[in-house]
């Protein structure tokens, strides 16, 4: 009995568990308390643009965690034959492949949410939290590590995504991924859509009072400067 | 009055630390320091302590805007009886509009000063003033018709995200009434214009040729439909449409000498801002030409006109999100007239465009004041090394 413990950790002591608590860490600190949208403050410009429904957020969130989850990973392993000078451009490369593939796979598939996201898909090759954890993350990191970061960013940013878009799509549509959540006899009792909610500064309002809830129940990430 | 300070003294210690009451502190001290001058001692330095504080200050303007809420609940009256042809006293009018528009302000002010009662006790300071004018200035800006709903709405939302975000009374960079009103004016469109601001009955029938049409309606639409609908005493006077404080002209003056007597009204703004509005009004009238109909309206028409006069008296004077220096308050003031007269010209979508000028140049006053300060610095420089 005590012989065969012994040796099961012997075969398996030199490679690190895939969920080791150093991997469960990576996926989870940025759906927390380093959040690319809220702490990192990356990634905004399409978090306001493409929140206004559910569907497109859901659709947005899943393409940037794909997109950030196999850079990273594609550029994990090829990381040591990367000369440092053109690195950048390599990286670019990788992610632009990703992003053409998710746009013609949306075109392909769900041709009206596309039309809704329209450029935003093409700009994630712009997205600040991609190029960021290539730089930050996966040029140094093994790919496991760097895939598991990567969708852990990735679903950070899903996170605010859907966060705003379920908001923002309850008070200015009443409904819910396109079900009428707000019933009939609110309207007719007088309650009406919030016009506000629908235009982009309803998400730019949104995701700073989701930063002010997160750093007051957590003072360590208020950066006094 | 001592029978009140012994009644209050007398409850005091329930409130202290360690009395029964503690937690409820900030409300009592909210309300002891309303009704007294606080007997607050300074411990460092010589500081002048004046009888006047924050509260007394906030207390003027709301006397200020007295003239203004009571000619509103007339006219509130007057428009409603005159859109069914029926005739009406002076306390018929006052009373139909005290019905619509107490409801207003009660919902306001129980709204607005819930939530900064909520957030001193939360953050345990003492509870900031600025709400006693904030909670009066949003309905008189709102139409009467607005659900109050959206008042408490709006109300919150001002609160919250116009002052509490930025740390409270003091801290805000636009002016919080302004911004409720920005907020209803964008979240619900349809109950901000439009034919919404006379208080109608369902069952009444309204007379031949009513129309809910405001001035900036008939302005949209050029000097002839002006002069045939509206005339410029009824638009000084105020027996027009609008919203409920702000369609007489006089009783808003009155309450701005009111302001300008007592010192707390800046009338740099006020002048500058009226000066603003008409220069740019005259200017218009000489490039008048076919494309903007608009533009050959009288200049001193865009002073009566809507919420110009209510704008330059109560909300660009505002002490915390206006310019502070000197010049720098003449400048801030008359970019707003002139751009005021700018938009309603050349936007109908926008039709009150004093609101959001107003906001657009409370966001420019720290830059207008630094401008200010830096030419200030150079001249005395230059003049120090010569």
């Amino acid at each position: 009995m005590s012989t065969e413990v012994q040796s099961a950790n012997l075969i398996k002591a030199p490679a690190e568990p895939l969920f080791s608590n150093k991997n469960i860490r990576v996926l989870k600190d940025p759906l927390g308390d380093n959040n690319p949208v809220t702490v990192q403050v990356l990634g905004i410009c399409s978090a306001l643009a493409v929140t206004t429904q559910v569907m497109p957020s859901l659709i947005m969130a899943g393409s940037v965690i794909f997109v950030v989850a196999f850079s990273n990973l594609i550029i994990s392993i090829i990381r040591k034959g990367i000369p440092t000078r053109i690195r950048m451009i390599v990286q670019l490369v990788v992610v632009a492949t990703l992003v053409t593939l998710v746009d013609q796979v949306l075109k392909a598939y769900v041709y009206e949410v596309s039309k809704k996201l329209s450029v935003f898909v093409g700009l994630i090759i712009t997205n600040c939290i991609v190029m960021g954890r290539l730089e930050a993350f996966a040029m140094q990191k093994k790919p496991w590590a760097s895939f598991l970061d990567g969708i852990g960013n990735g679903a950070g940013y899903g996170l605010v995504l859907i966060f705003v878009g379920v908001i923002r799509e309850l008070f200015g549509s009443g409904s819910l991924l396109g079900y009428k959540i707000v019933p009939q006899w609110a309207y007719d009792m007088g309650y009406v859509n919030n016009g506000l909610m629908m235009l982009p500064p309803a998400a730019l309002f949104l995701i700073g009072i989701y930063i002010w809830i997160q750093r007051s129940l957590n003072k360590s990430l208020v950066n006094v400067s | 009055m001592k029978a009140l300070r012994s009644l209050v003294d007398k409850i005091k210690p329930n409130f202290e630390k360690g009395g029964k009451l503690e937690k409820f502190w900030v409300v009592f001290d909210g309300l002891e320091t309303f009704l007294f001058v606080p007997k607050h001692a300074n411990h460092n330095g010589v500081h002048v302590r004046d009888g006047i504080d924050l509260k007394r200050t906030m207390f003027t303007v709301i006397i200020a805007m007295i003239p203004a809420l009571l000619f509103g609940m007339w006219n509130v009256g007057f428009q409603h009886y005159a859109a069914y042809g029926e005739t009406s006293t002076l306390m018929d009018n006052l009373i139909f509009g005290a019905i619509k528009v107490l409801p207003i302000i009660i919902v306001s002010y129980g709204v607005g000063l819930g939530i900064e009662f909520l957030f001193a006790g939360m953050r345990g300071h003492s509870i900031n003033e600025g709400y006693l004018v904030t909670g009066m200035l949003i309905p008189l800006i709102l139409p009467v018709t607005v659900p109050l709903w959206m008042v408490a709405f709006a109300s919150a939302f001002t609160v919250i995200i116009g002052k509490e975000v930025f740390g409270g009374t003091g801290f805000n960079i636009m002016n919080p009434a302004l911004l409720a009103r920005a907020f209803l004016f964008f979240a619900f469109p349809a109950y901000m214009s439009g034919e919404i601001w006379v208080a109608m009955d369902a069952d009444k029938t309204l007379v031949d040729g009513f129309s809910g049409a405001t001035s900036l309606v008939y302005f949209d639409e050029g000097l002839s439909s002006m002069n045939e609908n509206i005339s410029a005493t009824d638009m000084f006077f105020g027996t027009i449409k609008g919203s409920i404080g702000e369609t007489s002209t006089l009783a808003i003056l009155l309450g701005g000498l009111y302001l300008i007597y007592t010192g707390v009204g800046s009338w740099r703004i006020m002048t500058a801002v009226f000066a603003g509005g008409y220069l740019m009004g005259l200017l218009f009238n000489l490039l008048a030409g076919s494309a903007y109909p608009a533009m050959e309206v009288p200049a001193h028409y865009h002073l009566l006109m809507g919420g110009f006069a209510f704008g330059a008296v109560f909300m660009a004077t505002d002490p915390v999100s206006a310019a502070q220096t000197n010049r720098g308050k003449w400048m801030y003031g008359l970019a707003i007239g002139g751009f005021t007269v700018i938009l309603r010209v050349f936007n109908p979508a926008y039709p009150e465009a004093m609101m959001l000028s107003i906001l657009f140049f409370n966001v420019f006053a720290p830059l207008i004041d630094h401008i200010v300060i830096q030419r200030h610095i150079k001249t005395r420089m230059k003049s120090a090394y010569q």
